[in-house]
């Protein structure tokens, strides 16, 4: 494939429809057997660790709770971390494809198929933390009201059962956003397939779609109200697993700045993660002149908006702790910044304050290298952010008799780490069998670059 | 046995050409016809004659739906089925039911606007006769079909192929039901 220069257009000017395609079918329509070697590594390393998922949750089932460090009074601890780190990542995905969609930023096309990918695939880890949590995770639907014998309904007062309903929402929403956004490119890849399997893959997946103006029309229609509806719902899912915290009495956590800022914080992380993801993903498939600089520097300016948001947040609750006159407060902060665990606060302030620093600097937002680099710090920083909250909080709540410790288990560890394997599983397997660049919205874009003159795309 | 004619369909390569063939189609008195395109395009449905599409307001019914659905089922149970004293709460806590009525609301919005597209769009539905054109794997690729189809009471095979024809297309070609 050609080389193409950096550019921090949306696009690089000259691109065709029908190139377009090629670009995006390329990878998908190539012979199994050629498939990229990267790719079979890729595979070979992320499925051993899938494994040890899959090992950790049978363990976890069969032996039950104790296995994790979870105790009195740290009840939530690795699990309830991993869930908000790992739920917080999958926000960027549909922030990008129904808030940029809204706004018409014509920068999130290239990316918001693969960043819906992501979020799908995060909520998949997220989603199932807290089931794996309950301690006899075959009953969670206990949580849904259903028509039972005992007569019973679940208690819909409790943050716990609002956290089903909004996370439930959000996996099923997504997915049905993600998948309607696939079909007009499944319908691309059946027409263009060249052996008989491929084919009547695709064509299944396309709903035998036709293309016709009427069905465009609808199309149109349906997929804006879905990125209309999908805007809140974002923003009430991490509101809702803020109050989870909130709305409880414990110091550290009974505070009223949490939604915003976890909603700040998710975004935070997932536009971090984004960037681990598509810095790779551009470079191994050759997409630099569809996901362009422009898209890697934008992201790194989000990145670096929402970091300060949160790092007001931190200052904030500081401050409030402190102004809130209870003793209680004050020494949960205080504790939070110069206790035992104070190192992660510290440390949490490192990666999230001061690593993002370098991204005033445009030389900095356009080295590929540093943005991974310094998405790789945020990520580490926001799960240290969770820790803080969830575990130190809980460690030090209001009796010096009642407080206590928490250590992790080898397998709160294993379970974490065995998410990224299957975080990295779907996401390898979503790359080479589904289109990664929603080619039908790049067509529009490029209709839009030819019929509108050449001008730069403001954003 | 004759085979059925499902329409005519004419191929263009640019946006700017089906618009205008639609809008001279249009002003020709045609009326069941569509656009077979790889991507939306704005102007089409309008230069084809088509309606608005009133999904909007079906999704906005199935919204409030939703949301009543979603605050009564909480209202119903705490008030009348199980009425269970929590905190010395009021029974119709209604703060506490916010949430769950809120995602209710954007659970049937979103499902009633993705399905009810698939649906009036007619998918799933793996055959559509535009697919029996020799070269209808172009249309999701980069070529613009207009089609008119057989059922229009102004349909003239002959007619209409001399009309298409003078829109300057690439082919007409007659398409099987």
């Amino acid at each position: 494939m050609a080389k193409f220069q950096e550019t921090t257009r949306v696009i690089v000017p000259g691109q065709t429809y029908a190139g377009i395609d090629d670009i995006v079918a390329e990878p998908l329509e190539r012979d199994l057997f050629k498939t990229p070697r990267w790719w079979w590594i890729s595979l070979s390393i992320a499925l051993p660790i899938a494994g040890l998922w899959l090992f950790s949750v049978i363990w976890l089932i069969t032996h039950g709770i104790g296995i994790f460090g979870n105790n009195q009074p740290v009840a939530w601890a690795y699990p309830i971390v991993n869930f908000v780190w790992w739920i917080g990542i999958g926000h960027a995905g549909t922030l990008i494809s129904a808030v940029l969609l809204l706004f018409r930023q014509q920068w999130r096309t290239s990316i918001n198929r693969a960043a819906e990918a992501m979020t799908l695939f995060a909520v998949v880890n997220a989603g199932l933390y807290p089931i794996l949590h309950l301690g006899r995770p075959w009953v969670f639907y206990w949580l849904a009201p259903y028509p039972n014998t005992q007569g019973l309904w679940p208690q819909f007062r409790s943050p716990l059962d609002w956290d089903l309903f909004a996370i439930g929402t959000y996996a099923s929403v997504s997915a049905l956003f993600w998948y309607i956004g696939l079909i007009p490119d499944f319908a691309s890849l059946r027409d263009r397939a060249k052996n008989s399997f491929m084919k009547w893959f695709y064509a299944i997946l396309s709903l035998g779609w036709s293309g016709s103006a009427k069905a465009w029309q609808r199309y149109g229609r349906a997929y804006l109200i879905l990125g209309a509806v999908s805007f809140p719902l974002v923003l009430s899912v991490h509101s809702t697993i803020a109050l989870d915290f909130a709305v409880s009495q414990l110091p550290g956590w009974n505070n009223t700045i949490l939604p915003p800022y976890f909603v700040a914080g998710a975004v935070f992380a997932g536009f971090a993660f984004v960037l681990i993801l598509m810095i790779p993903l551009r470079k191994v498939y050759g997409l630099k002149h569809v996901i362009t600089m422009n898209h890697l520097e934008n992201s790194a300016k989000m990145m670096l908006a929402t970091g300060m948001i949160v790092l007001y947040g931190y200052a904030l609750e500081l401050f409030m702790g402190w102004y809130s006159g209870v003793e209680f407060e004050r020494y949960t902060y205080w504790s939070r910044v110069f206790g035992d665990h104070g190192w992660a606060f510290w440390l949490l302030i490192f990666f999230n304050g001061l690593m993002i620093q370098p991204l005033w600097f445009k030389s900095v937002r356009t080295n590929t290298k540093w943005l991974f680099f310094i998405a790789v710090m945020v990520s580490i920083g926001m799960w240290l952010e969770r820790f803080v909250i969830v575990i130190v909080s809980l460690t030090t709540d209001f009796m010096p008799s009642s407080w206590g410790d928490f250590h992790a288990t080898f397998w709160d560890r294993s379970l974490y780490f065995g998410t990224f394997g299957v975080f990295f599983t779907l996401w390898l397997l979503f790359i080479r069998l589904f289109p990664a660049i929603a080619s039908s919205e790049m067509k529009e874009l490029v209709h839009h670059d030819n019929s509108h003159g050449h001008s730069e795309v403001h954003s | 046995m004759s085979k059925e004619l499902f329409g005519l369909a004419a191929e263009f390569n640019s946006p700017e050409d089906i618009i205008a063939a639609a809008k001279k189609a249009s002003s020709a008195g045609y009326k069941k016809m569509d656009a077979y395109v790889p991507f939306p395009i704005e102007d089409l449905p309008n230069a084809l004659g088509q309606k608005e599409t009133r999904l909007g307001w079906v999704v906005l019914g199935m919204a409030i739906i939703g949301a009543l659905t979603g605050f009564f089922m909480q209202y119903y149970a705490n008030t009348h089925y199980y009425p269970l004293n929590a905190g010395g709460k009021p029974m119709n806590s209604w703060p506490n039911f916010v949430i769950i009525t809120f995602e209710f609301t954007i659970l049937f919005s979103a499902f009633t606007s993705g399905l009810f597209m698939l649906g009036r769009n007619g998918l799933p539905r793996p055959y559509h006769p535009i697919f029996n054109m020799e070269k209808s794997g172009n249309i999701t690729n980069d070529k613009f079909v207009l089609c008119i189809e057989a059922k229009d009471q102004k349909f003239n095979l002959n007619k209409t192929k001399d009309f298409l024809a003078s829109l300057n297309p690439n082919y007409v070609e007659e398409v099987e039901l």
